[in-house]
C-alpha cells in the first residue's frame, strides 16, 4: 500500500468518531446504495514508486523516436532548453500553485505571467496578450470567435497555408458555433485569394480572414495583400503566426493583424509529445473587451505599492456565464511561466540569433537536398526560415522509415496532415511525395550533412 | 497574532511572513542593461549566411524585437524572487473550493522529464511511439474503470475543452437521429465554464434551481424536460459538495426525453471508486486530471480534460485515437473514429499531464484510489461539523470533499465578509477558500481540504477561522479584518484601477504610473 494520505489509523477511528460515525462507508450515505461500486475498482492494487518509475521508464524507453535526431517541425520544434530555464520553470511556487485567484500571494506568478504577456506582444507587434491559451489551434479559435464577433459575419476565409490541424480545429467547433469555415486553396505554397469582393459560391463576405505566416509548408505569404483583403470586406484580419521567426521577420501587426495567434512551445517547451504547449494570443487595444481567457494587468495594493492582477474579468466565464467572450478557465500558464523565462534567456540578441541560425541551417540542408537526385523543391518560395517543403521520388512516409534506421527523424510525411487526398494546400501525389523538414538552431553541420547522406539512399527507388 | 500563529502546522501551515518575499521585485525590463545576455547555443559549424541573404527586404526585420537583456545570475535572482512572492501547495494548505489543490507527488515531476517521452515529437511514426501509445490505452482504460464508461479521447487541455468537446459530441448524437434540439439543462450551482461552454456548443442554457436541500429540483426539471432538451450537465457531487442523491431519478428522466447526460468531473475525486459516473447514468463525463489525478496545476494550467463517453458515443470521438492493434502483436496504433467530430487539439491532448496522471495512478491502484475518496470526505466533513458551531453551514447535512460555509452572520453581526475572511486567511498561513461560489450561497466559503491534509493540519485550519470569527467580534476587529491581509507580499489591491487604467504589459506603463519596482518597503 503505498499513498501520499497521512492519516493514521487511529486518527482515522478519532475522526469517525467524531462524526460519530463507525465506519468510512457511513461518509458515503448519500450515495444511493444500488449504485455504489461492488468489488472496487478494476485497476491493480497500487505499487510503490520505484516500481512506477520502472514502468514509465519501460515506456518511455519504448520510444525509439526519442533517440533521433529530430528534423521534423510541423509546429513542434526541438528548440535549445538550457538547464536554467528546466530549473526556473520546475519550481514548485509555480508548478504547485492554482490559478491566481488570491492576488496577495500570488504576485510571483502575476509578474511572471505580466512579463510573458510584453514579451509576445513585442513579439507580435501588437499592445495586448492574455495570458496564454491551450495551444497554437485553440489560440486560433479563439481568434476565429473574436473576429466573427468584431465584425458580425460568420464567414472566415482561411488560407490552407494554416496548420492543417489548426484547420481541423476550426472546422470541429464551427459545428457549434455555426460559423462558415472556408478554406482558400495553395498555388506553388503560397494562397490565392478569391478575386474581387465574393468567393466563388456566391456566400457572404468574409468576417474574418486568416493566413499564416509563415505558413505551414514554411512559405512567406503577401499580409500586405491580406491586410487589403481584409479591408475590402471590413473583416478582422488574424495572422497564425511563427514567434521565433519574429526573431528575424518583420511581426505580424507590422503587417496590420488585428489578431495574431501562435504556438508557444519553442520558447522553453520540450517536444513533449504534443503537450503541454502554448497558445499565444494578442489583439490591438479596440479588441481587448473581446480578449479570450485571462489577462494580466499592473495596478497597486492599498499602500501604493506595485502589484498585478487578473484584469478585464467581466469577459471572462465565471462572471460572465453563457454571454463570456471565451469558455477557458485553466490555461496553460506553466508554459507561459517557461516562455518568459526562456525569452529572459534569450533577450533581444538570443531570440534574433536563434532565428537567423534556423535559417542558416534550413537554407543550407535545402540548397544540398535539391542537389539529390530525387529530392525536387514542392513549393515556389526560396526564402525558407526554418522550414520547408521537399519532394522525394519515393513517398514520404518511406523516407521517413528508411531515414529512422538511419538514426533521423526525417520530417513529417505530409499526407500525415492533410489525408492521403491532400487538401486546400496539396493535391494527392505532393501529400504522398511531400515531405516536411525543419531545421532548428541545435542541428549542427555534421547533422546535416549525415541526413543529407541518408536521405539521398532513401529517394531511391 | 497569538503565539500559536507563529507555529508551523505540520505539513500544512505556512506562517507567511517569514516565508513569503515581501520586497518588492522589479520588473525584468528594468533589470535589463543592454549588451548583457545569458543564451549560449550549440557549436553548429553551419554556414553563416547573412540575413540580407535568407529573407527578402520587404520581409525582414529592421529592428530586433527588443526583450530584456540579463545575465544568468540576474535571471535566476529575478525569478526565484518572484517565486517567494508566490502561494503553493508545496508551501502550505490550500484548500480552494472546487479545484481540488491536494499534494502533487513529486515522481510524477520525474516521469513527465523522462527524456523517452519528454523527448519525443507528436507527429514521429506510431512504430517509433510504442511506449507513448501503450501508456495513453493503459490510461483510458484505467479512466474507463473509475468513470464506468466505455472509451475515452485525450485531446481536451482542460476541463472546460472538455466540456465543449462533449457538448459537441451531444450535438452529433442528436445530428445522427436526424433531431435538432436547441436546450441544455444546467443547475443554477455550475461552475461558470458550463454555461459558456453551453454557449460555444451552439445550445442554449436553461437554469434549474437548487431545492431546500442543495439539488436539483426535481420539480423544476420535470417542468423543464421535453425533447428539445438535448442534454443536462451535472456536477455530482454538485458544487455545493453534497451528492445528488436523485440522480437515478434525473437520469431516467432526462433519457425519456432522448436527452444525453453530461457529468462535469470536477468534483470526482469525492467519489473515486465509491461510485462511477457510468453507473448513474452518465453518457459523457470529463475529468480534471490536474485536480484528481494531481498533475499537479501549474498556477493556472497545464490541465487536463480527457472525455470519456459511453459505447454508442465511441465513432464520435475526436481523433485520431491511440488503440491497441488487432493483430494479437501487442502494437498500438491511431485510428479514427468512423463518424469522428474532428480534431480538437493541434497534436494528441497535454501528454506529459496524462504520462503524470498514469504515475498517479500506479503508484495508488484501484483500492488506494478509493483511499483517496474516502480521506478526503472524512477531512471535509471533519471541518464541516468542526466549524457547524463558528460559520453558517449552507446545507447542514453531510457532504462529500469540500463543505460550503457561509460568512452571513458574521457580515449580520460585524460587516466581516467572506472576502474578508479569505484574506485573514492568508495572513494565517493558509490559502483561502473559494469565495461567492457557488452563486446560490450567500457570503459562501467553499473549503476542500482535499485528503492529502493532517488531521493536524485540519485543527490549524479549523483554529485559524475560528480565530478570525472570534476576532471580527472584538473592538477593532471588523477594521483589522477589512484591512487584510497585512504579512502578504501585497495589500489588497485596486483592482478598479486594473480595469480602468488597463496596465497589460510593461510598455503600456503610463509615465506617472506608482509603485517604484526597485523599491524596498
Amino acid at each position: 500500500m503505498a499513498d501520499y494520505l497521512p492519516h493514521t489509523d487511529e486518527e482515522v477511528e478519532a475522526m469517525l468518531a467524531f462524526l460519530g460515525l463507525s465506519d468510512v462507508d457511513e461518509l458515503f450515505a448519500a450515495v444511493p446504495r444500488a449504485l455504489r461500486l461492488a468489488g472496487g475498482l478494476e485497476i491493480a492494487g497500487g505499487e510503490p514508486e520505484p516500481d512506477v518509475l520502472a514502468h514509465m521508464d519501460g515506456l518511455a524507453r519504448a520510444n525509439s523516436a526519442a533517440e533521433l535526431v529530430c528534423f521534423a517541425g510541423g509546429g513542434a520544434y526541438d528548440h535549445e532548453v538550457p538547464p536554467v530555464v528546466r530549473a526556473l520553470a520546475g519550481r514548485s511556487e509555480f508548478v504547485t500553485a492554482y490559478t491566481p485567484y488570491q492576488p496577495e500571494v500570488a504576485q510571483g506568478v502575476l509578474q511572471a505571467v505580466f512579463e510573458y504577456q510584453t514579451m509576445v506582444a513585442r513579439l507580435a507587434g501588437l499592445p495586448v496578450a492574455n495570458a496564454s491559451l491551450y495551444d497554437g489551434a485553440s489560440a486560433l479559435v479563439e481568434a476565429v470567435n473574436l473576429g466573427t464577433a468584431a465584425s458580425g459575419r460568420e464567414t472566415v476565409w482561411v488560407s490552407s497555408g494554416v496548420h492543417p490541424h489548426w484547420r481541423a480545429c476550426l472546422r470541429t467547433f464551427a459545428r457549434g458555433s455555426g460559423h462558415r469555415i472556408v478554406e482558400i486553396p495553395l498555388a506553388g505554397g503560397e494562397t490565392v485569394w478569391p478575386e474581387g469582393g465574393r468567393p466563388d459560391d456566391g456566400g457572404e463576405a468574409p468576417g474574418v480572414v486568416v493566413a499564416a505566416y509563415p505558413n505551414y509548408l514554411g512559405c512567406l505569404e503577401d499580409l500586405a495583400g491580406v491586410r487589403a483583403l481584409s479591408d475590402a470586406h471590413g473583416a478582422t484580419m488574424v495572422v497564425a503566426a511563427d514567434p521565433v521567426a519574429a526573431g528575424i521577420l518583420r511581426s505580424a501587426g507590422e503587417w496590420g493583424a488585428d489578431v495574431v495567434v501562435g504556438e508557444g512551445q519553442p520558447f522553453g517547451t520540450a517536444l513533449s509529445f504534443g503537450g503541454p504547449y502554448l497558445g499565444l494570443f494578442c489583439c490591438t487595444m479596440a479588441n481587448v473587451r473581446r480578449l479570450p481567457g485571462r489577462l494580466v494587468g499592473e495596478t497597486v495594493d492599498v499602500d501604493g505599492r506595485r502589484a498585478y492582477v487578473t484584469t478585464l474579468r467581466a469577459r471572462e466565464q465565471d462572471i460572465r456565464r453563457e454571454r463570456a467572450t471565451s469558455n477557458v478557465c485553466t490555461n496553460q500558464t506553466l508554459m507561459a511561466v517557461t516562455a518568459a523565462v526562456q525569452l529572459g534567456w534569450l533577450g533581444t540578441s538570443g531570440l534574433a540569433e536563434i532565428a537567423l541560425r534556423c535559417a542558416r541551417g534550413t537554407r543550407t540542408l535545402r540548397e544540398a537536398a535539391l542537389g539529390i537526385d530525387g529530392v525536387t523543391p514542392l513549393t515556389g518560395s526560396t526564402a525558407v526560415l526554418r522550414e520547408m517543403a521537399l519532394r522525394t521520388a519515393v513517398p514520404a512516409r518511406t523516407v521517413v522509415d528508411r531515414m529512422a534506421s538511419e538514426g533521423f527523424l526525417a520530417g513529417i510525411a505530409l499526407a500525415d496532415f492533410t489525408g492521403d487526398d491532400g487538401d486546400g494546400s496539396l493535391d494527392a501525389d505532393a501529400a504522398a511525395h511531400g515531405l516536411l523538414v525543419a531545421v532548428t538552431e541545435r542541428r549542427t553541420a555534421a547533422e546535416i550533412n549525415g541526413y543529407l547522406v541518408a536521405l539521398d539512399k532513401a529517394v531511391r527507388p | 497574532m497569538t503565539s500559536q500563529a507563529d507555529v508551523h502546522a505540520p505539513g500544512g501551515r505556512a506562517q507567511s511572513a517569514p516565508i513569503m518575499g515581501r520586497s518588492a521585485e522589479p520588473t525584468i525590463f528594468e533589470l535589463s542593461e543592454p549588451g548583457r545576455r545569458s543564451w549560449q547555443l550549440r557549436t553548429t559549424g553551419v554556414k553563416e549566411w547573412s540575413a540580407e541573404e535568407l529573407v527578402p527586404r520587404e520581409h525582414r526585420r529592421q529592428r530586433p524585437v527588443q526583450l530584456a537583456e540579463v545575465s544568468e545570475r540576474d535571471l535566476v535572482a529575478h525569478v526565484t524572487r518572484l517565486s517567494h512572492r508566490q502561494f503553493s501547495v508545496d508551501l502550505g494548505a490550500y484548500p480552494l473550493g472546487s479545484c481540488t489543490m491536494k499534494y502533487n507527488p513529486k515522481i510524477c515531476d520525474a516521469v513527465a522529464s523522462l527524456p523517452g517521452l519528454a523527448g519525443v515529437h507528436p507527429a514521429a511514426p506510431a512504430a517509433m511511439t510504442q511506449g507513448w501509445l501503450a501508456l495513453l490505452v493503459e490510461l483510458e482504460e484505467a479512466l474507463c474503470a473509475v468513470t464506468g464508461m466505455h472509451a475515452a479521447t485525450f485531446q481536451p487541455a482542460a476541463g472546460a475543452a472538455g466540456e465543449l468537446t462533449g457538448l459537441l459530441l451531444v450535438r452529433a448524437y442528436h445530428d445522427a437521429q436526424g433531431e435538432h434540439r436547441r436546450r441544455v439543462i444546467i443547475p443554477d450551482s455550475a461552475h461558470g465554464t458550463n454555461p459558456a461552454s453551453v454557449t460555444l456548443g451552439g445550445f442554449e442554457v436553461t437554469t434549474v434551481p437548487s431545492d431546500s436541500r442543495g439539488c436539483v429540483d426535481m420539480a423544476a426539471l420535470r417542468a423543464a424536460l421535453d425533447r428539445d432538451v438535448a442534454a443536462i450537465m451535472l456536477t455530482n457531487p454538485n458544487t455545493l459538495g453534497l451528492f445528488e442523491e436523485d440522480i437515478e431519478e434525473i437520469a431516467t428522466a432526462v433519457h425519456d426525453v432522448g436527452g444525453l447526460l453530461y457529468y462535469d468531473g470536477a468534483n470526482l475525486n469525492a467519489i473515486l471508486g465509491v461510485v462511477r459516473p457510468g453507473d448513474m447514468g452518465f453518457d459523457i463525463v470529463h475529468l480534471n486530471l490536474h485536480k484528481t489525478f494531481a498533475t499537479p496545476h501549474g498556477g493556472g494550467g497545464p490541465g487536463a480534460g480527457p472525455v470519456a463517453v459511453s459505447e454508442r458515443l465511441v465513432e464520435l470521438l475526436p481523433g485520431p485515437r491511440p488503440v491497441r492493434l488487432g493483430n494479437g502483436a501487442g502494437a498500438y496504433g491511431w485510428e479514427m473514429p468512423s463518424r469522428s467530430i474532428g480534431r480538437v487539439h493541434s497534436w494528441h491532448g497535454n501528454a506529459l499531464v496524462l504520462a503524470r496522471a498514469l504515475a498517479y495512478v500506479r503508484v495508488h491502484g484501484g483500492d488506494g484510489l478509493r483511499r483517496v475518496a474516502e480521506r478526503a470526505v472524512l477531512n471535509a466533513n471533519w471541518l464541516r461539523v468542526r466549524l457547524s458551531g463558528t460559520y453558517d453551514v449552507a446545507f447542514d447535512r453531510p457532504c462529500m470533499h469540500e463543505v460550503v460555509l457561509a460568512a452571513s452572520a458574521l457580515k449580520r453581526k460585524h460587516g466581516v465578509r467572506a472576502l474578508d475572511v479569505a484574506k485573514r486567511l492568508l495572513e494565517e498561513g493558509f490559502h483561502a477558500p473559494t469565495v461567492y461560489f457557488p452563486l446560490v450561497v450567500e457570503e459562501a466559503l467553499m473549503v476542500e481540504p482535499t485528503e492529502t491534509e493532517s488531521p493536524q493540519t485540519l485543527e490549524a485550519l479549523a483554529e485559524a477561522f475560528e480565530r478570525i470569527a472570534a476576532q471580527a467580534g472584538e473592538p477593532g476587529g471588523p477594521e483589522a479584518a477589512h484591512a487584510a491581509p497585512r504579512t502578504t507580499p501585497v495589500g489588497r489591491l485596486d483592482e478598479a484601477r486594473a480595469a480602468r487604467v488597463l496596465v497589460p504589459t510593461f510598455d503600456a506603463r503610463p509615465a506617472s504610473a506608482g509603485g517604484d519596482g526597485s523599491e524596498q518597503e
